[in-house]
């Protein structure tokens, strides 16, 4: 008869290797854990990648009649900001409110037959395929540079032509005393729109001496190849010496009007966003300062500059207006 | 998991330990990768601040959960759980003074003291300090469990402080902070409850009407 409670010897666990299995099992458990962990936060923080293939554009005019670093302000003589954080450091929120997740949000952005309506207070008012509103004048390199309302700045090669241009071509009547502009609305190919974040679709406007002032940039690309989606293909403004939310992306509508026309930003907080929404280091927005940037790919933050360093070339437009009531 | 062992215990907080400086280990990492984005600076400050929020959640969730579960030992997590929220907050701060602030002293007081929501999380952070001092058993003794406590419910107006710190600074898209907002009302009204059910015996005895 066997004895049932016997466990020969030789089956018995030796201590010393059970405690060694229990602190195996637990060393795989917290390996397991910190895998996990790190995994969620990769998840939510990204490594931002992807590159830039948008077509190279023909005939851009990368040294215009005029030399550099002139008076005109076209070509600041500041290093530029890499392609890679210039295309992947975006505020555009019709694609997503994380400038990170702009570029990915984009990606794959139709714009096919995109057309631009030049209407309003103009005697040959026209709809622009694209093709032919690319056509008004050679696309020149315009090195730029961009101070975002937040507190970062680039340098930034655009391409395009000055928005006067366009503007002579459609012949404004003498009442036209502003631009107002329109971003596309469709939530189907701009998924930020699916949100009511802001008012949509965005709009912004501009002065008429503004618009007409040869800084103020239609910009169809940038570094030499179309402007990709997170930068606001096909067609986008670029004004140097405003905060970059005055330059409105994804064009589709340009009207000529008599009234100041209302802005998205200034309609969503008066207090904070103005009209005007000069680049000045010396009127803080309320909630934070001006009076430096952090240029992207630099360490230390930078005075910000009066007009953003075009004071040179647009202060005259301002003279007698107190900046800090039209901020 | 009606009772814990000790040896487990301390397995667990261990576990914490480890885990909680995943967050702190991929930002250096990263960094010296060059892979914090376009702009690090910024980057490093809202990631360290948004890891005190987490912690502070994390922190505020041990007592409803203990209550709601009957775990009693997982009031034994919560300490290291604060401290890791004072860790990263103080992190934050730091990245504030060296990375925004260039380390000088007078910019970063005169900035203080002009924006509000520099002012609340400061509050935020300043509050968190006697609480990471007193943290300790020693300390829990010397001032008695009831002042203890009474003292630690200063972790409450941190929480509050620090969502709103992070409210403020918002242009737009206000539904991150509004989720933490959100996760904090749900702990702290639980506690409200909780207290509201609570019977009151002096006060119901001594105004109580017999019938």
């Amino acid at each position: 008869m066997k004895e049932p409670n016997k466990i020969p010897d030789n089956e018995i666990t030796d201590p010393a290797f059970y405690f060694s299995r229990r602190t195996f099992i637990r060393t795989g458990i917290a390996a397991a854990t910190v895998v996990a962990t790190g995994l969620v936060y990769r998840q939510l923080n990204p490594v931002a990648k992807g590159t830039v293939n948008t077509p190279l554009i023909k005939g851009l005019v990368t040294n215009p009649a005029v030399a550099a670093a002139d008076a005109t302000g076209f070509r600041v003589a500041e290093p530029e900001t890499s392609l890679q954080d210039i295309t992947h450091y975006n505020n555009f929120y019709e694609f997503s409110t994380d400038k990170e997740g702009v570029a990915p949000a984009a990606t794959g952005f139709n714009t096919n037959g995109w057309q631009v309506s030049v209407e309003g207070l103009a005697r040959k008012p026209k709809v622009f395929d694209l093709d032919e509103l690319l056509k008004i004048s050679p696309p020149e390199e315009r090195i730029y540079r961009m101070r975002c309302v937040e507190g970062w700045s680039m340098v930034v090669p655009w391409a395009g032509f000055s928005l006067s241009k366009l503007l002579d071509a459609v012949e404004p009547l003498s009442d036209a005393k502003y631009v107002a502009f329109e971003t596309l609305l469709d939530p189907k190919r701009m998924p930020g729109q699916r949100s009511d974040v802001l008012n949509w679709p965005y709009v912004e406007g501009l002065r008429m001496d503004e618009a007409m002032h040869p800084l103020t940039l239609l910009a169809s690309g940038l570094y030499g190849r179309a402007l990709p989606p997170q930068d606001g293909a096909p067609v986008r403004l670029v004004i140097p010496w405003k905060y970059g939310f005055k330059g409105i992306k994804s064009i589709v509508k340009i009207k000529l009007v008599a009234a100041q026309p209302r802005t998205t930003w200034s309609e969503y907080a008066p207090n904070e966003y103005g009209f005007y929404a000069n680049v000045n280091p010396q009127v803080d927005h309320p909630r934070w300062s001006q009076a430096t940037e952090q240029r992207i790919g630099e360490s230390g933050r930078r005075p910000t500059l009066m007009f953003n360093g075009y004071e040179e070339q647009m202060g005259h437009l301002y003279a007698g207006l107190d900046l800090r009531k039209n901020f | 998991m009606p009772a814990m062992k000790e040896n487990d215990i301390r397995f667990i907080k261990l576990l914490i330990l480890v885990n909680g400086l995943v967050p702190l280990a991929l930002l250096v990492r990263d960094q010296a990768h060059n892979r914090l984005g376009a702009n690090p600076q910024n980057f490093l400050i809202l990631t360290t601040g948004m890891m005190t929020l987490v912690f502070l959640v994390l922190t505020m969730a041990v007592t409803p959960l203990r209550k709601l579960t009957g775990w009693n030992w997982l009031i034994q997590f919560r300490r290291m759980l604060g401290l890791y929220a004072f860790f990263y907050g103080c992190l934050h701060f730091l990245c504030f003074f060296s990375l925004d602030r260039g380390f000088s002293v007078s910019s970063t007081l005169t900035e203080m003291v002009k924006r509000k929501y520099l002012i609340v999380g400061s509050i935020a952070l300043l509050v968190m300090v006697p609480l990471a001092i007193t943290s300790t058993n020693g300390m829990i003794k010397r001032l008695g469990g009831k002042r203890w406590r009474a003292l630690h419910r200063l972790a409450y107006l941190a929480a509050i402080a620090g969502v709103i710190h992070y409210y403020m600074q918002v242009k737009a898209d206000v539904r991150q902070p509004l989720g933490f907002a959100g996760v904090l009302a749900i702990l702290l009204g639980y506690r409200l409850v909780v207290y509201w059910r609570q019977p009151k015996p002096a006060k119901v005895l001594a105004h109580g009407r017999g019938e």
